[in-house]
């Protein structure tokens, strides 16, 4: 056939034109914010220029700016892709934080209780990957609740969730002041024991607290797109997503695939809580991940939803947040400035018309949706 | 008589379409003047750009001979231009008067002036002999009479040229005559009418002149005394049309479909198939005639699983399918044209390759292990483009990127390619070209020469009448009559259409209650 005759070659063109257009909206959005972001430092009496220095040092100035960057963006990837992955099908799960938070508190209630109970050392095979899916299990219960309600009652799992952050998050603090609280007679903190050795992730190298956790949300990262792009369960819950009607009229259950997306997310989200007890602090502290889960809607934003746009975005973020110590360090601009130049990349990524305006890009035929609206 | 409305010029292009190509087009005061052409042609585009929804490219827009701009529907208003959609913008709980006071409030301070509205609204029906009652609710009314509210909607904001995109689509014959003696009446009296349809009757008997679209351009104005059905087809479609389907006598089989006094009820929970029962045997073609909105919606969601029935049964091959989720029934060996393609049928951010397999892809070759394989997919996909004729540049392309008539081809491949015992076709050539409707139809008489069993929809009795075997009239949730094609007149079929029986008996449910919305 006279159409497919090159179609090598321009497929392998056309496969990436998708990925650079997508690209294109969150990399003005960010190069707008620092522009705006400069104009408020101006304002506020300092120089933009030696803030932003201050900022890209900070950030991956040298090998240990790297790492921090990294330990900053592991939670972040893992509850990006979770709320990606939601989003995906059609749902929007603000329950991260709360899905985040338990898998913590069972993760590291696991990390140094389960020794305990049992009376005897577990070996590091058992005991680790035990810790991390008790983790993924918190997540998972606490993300597929609201995802039954949805898909028994039609509750609004944006309601839902966030109730269910409320009990989370109180529960949690609960845990951590009473039943759960480090025992040791100095400790003030709410916070729990340390976790076994067997339940911890080594760190790679020394003196640096870049971890595995890092290489693993890549990993999942890679797998989550595996997931959605290349298997029946990923078909169905794009297509839930996509187009609910359509998705039942071929014949979907669409009630379970909301159910197992919903799972799947808090999973995920459960397994950034999971890893960093298991990777990084080694125990879980009250207010250690606040707003992990809430950035993580920011971040699949800015990511388009994809799980390599939220790696990078995840980095970005990362970066932004490891590199505003250094910048006040340097400056004295205050942190703020960073959460306000956030602020404005997620502004003009939501709104994107006004990026589309600012630079005279012309409409995409096709926008992401990201949730179809009250009561849908 | 001078010149209400003159376009000079117009060109609008989207992305590789030209969708109006220097139009020229003139509308004389008083008249009803019709634009026909295919969809596609480009008359839906030169209305929103008259009603500015649209900007063009290039051209101008003349009212009473003075240059205008129109930027926005508050532009033209302005102007005294107004719309009836298609799908009317009404909102259902409100009265009559409430929703067209709607956007253009009268009030007393901040208090709404409800009266003065009502009074208004009875003054315009006077004048233009609407018979509307103001104080009515928009959903207890028939579609005849929301179509009205619509018209005076615009009427009250001044209209003195009225736009009606494709008005008769979801009207009776009889209440196509009421609309066709309210737009003489309107006319009459100064109003400037285009009145927007690809239906060669309804022109020739409404229209004062016509103006043929096709492929974005004017192909000539005429008048219905100068012209014909066949000569204007030709000019809608740009080569001799022939507009019958041929088809030989039907090979009937073994019973595929067996409907026992089926009772379902709608998103609201009225019931609105009520007590239906039919069978079809495998070769022959059953057509349900009716005006949208009698049940054949329910009717048919709930034999492809979509819809719970109340009661009743659904023997598919002498298995009933009444409670069974949707891929039971897909498994069964039912193929669905769904009425909407774009909400069903497809999901338009995919690709052709991926709709293709909407509802097999679980199933070998195109997955193995819940893993897709999408070499498979894909060879699945330029096979079926080739073998149906889907013209796209790729079948990577989405599929919201081809015409109409290809989506419907995408749909028709996928449920055409597997095996397949009945075929349920819901209006499956509404908003199709003329070449496509050919393609469809013929695919569908293929399917019955296969020795499949076909259930049509159609609000087109042309379509039911040239495709069925036999015909079954619905009529507010019930089938009021069943008869062989050959029998079957098309003014029976309106008169049944219209719940008139005659001299046969009414069904004694058939004038209470739920108006057919």
């Amino acid at each position: 056939m006279r159409m497919f005759k090159s179609r090598k070659a321009s497929e392998s063109i056309k496969a990436l034109r998708p990925l650079l257009n997508a690209l294109l909206v969150p990399v003005l959005a960010v190069f707008t914010a620092l522009v705006v972001g400069a104009l408020v430092i101006l304002l506020a009496g300092g120089d933009p220029l030696a803030a932003y220095r201050g900022l890209f040092q900070g950030a991956v100035g040298s090998a240990r700016a790297w790492s921090e960057t990294t330990v900053w963006a592991t939670p972040y990837i893992f509850a990006g892709l979770a709320v990606a992955l939601a989003f995906k099908g059609g749902l929007f799960n603000i329950g991260a934080e709360g899905q985040l938070a338990l898998g913590a508190v069972l993760a590291a209630w696991v990390g140094y209780k389960l020794p305990e109970l049992l009376g005897t050392d577990l070996p590091a095979v058992i005991h680790l990957p035990l810790a991390v899916g008790a983790g993924m299990l918190a997540g998972a219960v606490w993300g597929a609740i609201p995802g039954w309600l949805k898909a028994r009652t039609g509750g609004h799992e944006v309601i839902n969730t966030i109730m269910m952050n409320y009990i989370a998050l109180n529960m949690t603090s609960y845990l951590l002041n009473g039943p759960m609280k480090d025992p040791n007679p100095l400790n003030v903190v709410a916070r729990t024991p340390e976790i076994a050795q067997s339940a911890r992730i080594p760190p790679i190298f020394a003196g640096y607290r870049f971890h595995w956790g890092f290489i693993l949300a890549l990993l999942v990262a890679a797998l989550v797109w595996w997931l959605l792009q290349k298997t029946t369960l990923g078909f169905e819950i794009r297509t839930a997503g996509a187009n609910p009607d359509a998705a039942r009229y071929a014949g979907v259950n669409v009630r379970r695939i909301i159910v197992v997306s919903m799972m799947l997310s808090g999973m995920l989200a459960g397994l950034a809580g999971a890893i960093e007890v298991t990777a990084l602090n080694y125990r879980h502290e009250l207010g250690f991940s606040i707003g992990y889960g809430f950035d993580a809607i920011a971040i699949a934003l800015l990511g388009k939803t994809h799980p390599l746009g939220v790696v990078l975005a995840s980095l970005l973020w990362g970066a932004m947040r490891n590199g505003a110590t250094r910048m006040q360090f340097l400056t004295q601009i205050p942190v703020d400035v960073i959460s306000v130049i956030q602020a404005l990349i997620l502004l003009f990524v939501a709104a994107d018309a006004i990026v589309r305006w600012l630079y005279r890009i012309r409409v995409e035929e096709e926008k992401l949706v990201l949730t179809r609206g009250w009561g849908g | 008589m001078g010149l209400a409305l003159q376009t000079k010029g117009i060109t609008k292009r989207f992305p590789g379409v030209l969708a109006n190509d220097h139009v020229d087009f003139e509308l004389r005061k008083g008249e009803i003047h019709a634009l026909l052409g295919e969809n596609g042609a480009g008359k839906t585009t030169l209305m929103n750009i008259i009603y500015g929804l649209y900007e063009p490219d290039e051209g101008e827009i003349f009212l009473d001979g003075r240059k205008v701009e129109i930027r926005t529907p508050r532009d033209a208003i302005a102007n005294g231009i107004g719309m009836v959609h298609q799908h009317f913008m009404l909102i259902p709980v409100f009265t009559v008067a409430e929703n067209i006071m709607l956007g253009a409030e009268a009030s007393r301070g901040v208090v709404l002036d409800r009266r003065r509205v009502v009074e208004e609204v009875r003054e315009l029906s006077r004048k233009y002999g609407l018979d509307v009652n103001p104080e009515a609710y928009v959903r207890e009314l028939p579609v005849g009479v929301q179509q009205r509210v619509e018209i005076i909607k615009a009427l009250y904001r001044k209209a003195e040229i009225l736009i009606l995109d494709e008005p008769t689509a979801v009207l009776t014959p009889q209440e196509v005559e009421d609309l066709f003696r309210t737009m003489r009446e309107l006319a009459a009296q100064g109003v400037s009418i285009i009145f927007i349809t690809h239906k060669l009757k309804e022109v020739l008997a409404v229209a004062d002149r016509i103006t043929v679209m096709r492929a974005g351009r004017v192909v000539g104005t005429v008048t219905p005394q100068e012209t014909d059905q066949a000569h204007l087809a030709a000019m809608m479609v740009g080569r001799e049309v022939i507009l019958k389907v041929d088809k030989g006598a039907a090979q009937v089989g073994e019973e595929v479909l067996r409907v026992e006094n089926l009772h379902v009820s709608d998103d609201r929970g009225v019931e609105v198939v009520r007590g239906v029962s039919f069978s079809i045997r495998a070769g022959e073609v059953l057509g349900i005639a009716g005006v949208q909105g009698n049940g054949q919606t329910e009717l048919v969601e709930a034999l492809t699983g979509l819809r719970r029935p109340l009661s009743g049964s659904i023997f598919i091959q002498g298995h009933n399918l009444a409670e069974a989720a949707p891929r039971r029934i897909i498994e069964a060996g039912v193929a669905h044209i769904p009425e909407d393609r774009q909400r069903y049928g497809l999901v338009i951010s995919y690709p052709v390759t991926d709709n293709l397999v909407l509802n097999t892809y679980y199933l070998e070759p195109f997955a193995r292990h819940k893993v897709l394989n999408y070499q498979e997919i894909d060879r699945h996909a330029r096979q079926l483009v080739q073998v149906f004729d889907i013209r796209t540049p790729s079948p990577y392309l989405p599929v919201s990127r081809l015409s109409g008539g290809n989506q419907q081809k995408v749909i028709v491949a996928r449920e055409f390619s597997r095996p397949v015992k009945l075929l349920i076709a819901n209006q499956p050539t509404r908003g199709l070209d003329v070449g496509s409707i050919e393609y469809i139809h013929k695919e569908i008489v293929r399917m019955r020469d296969a020795g499949c069993a076909v259930l049509l929809v159609s609000a087109e009795l042309d379509e039911i009448m040239a495709l069925s075997d036999r015909i079954a009239v619905m009529y507010r949730g019930q089938i009021v009559d069943i008869l062989p094609a050959a029998q079957a007149t098309k003014e029976e079929l309106g008169l049944l259409m219209a719940g008139i029986t005659e001299h046969r008996d009414v069904p004694a449910t058939a004038d209470r209650g739920h108006p057919a919305v």
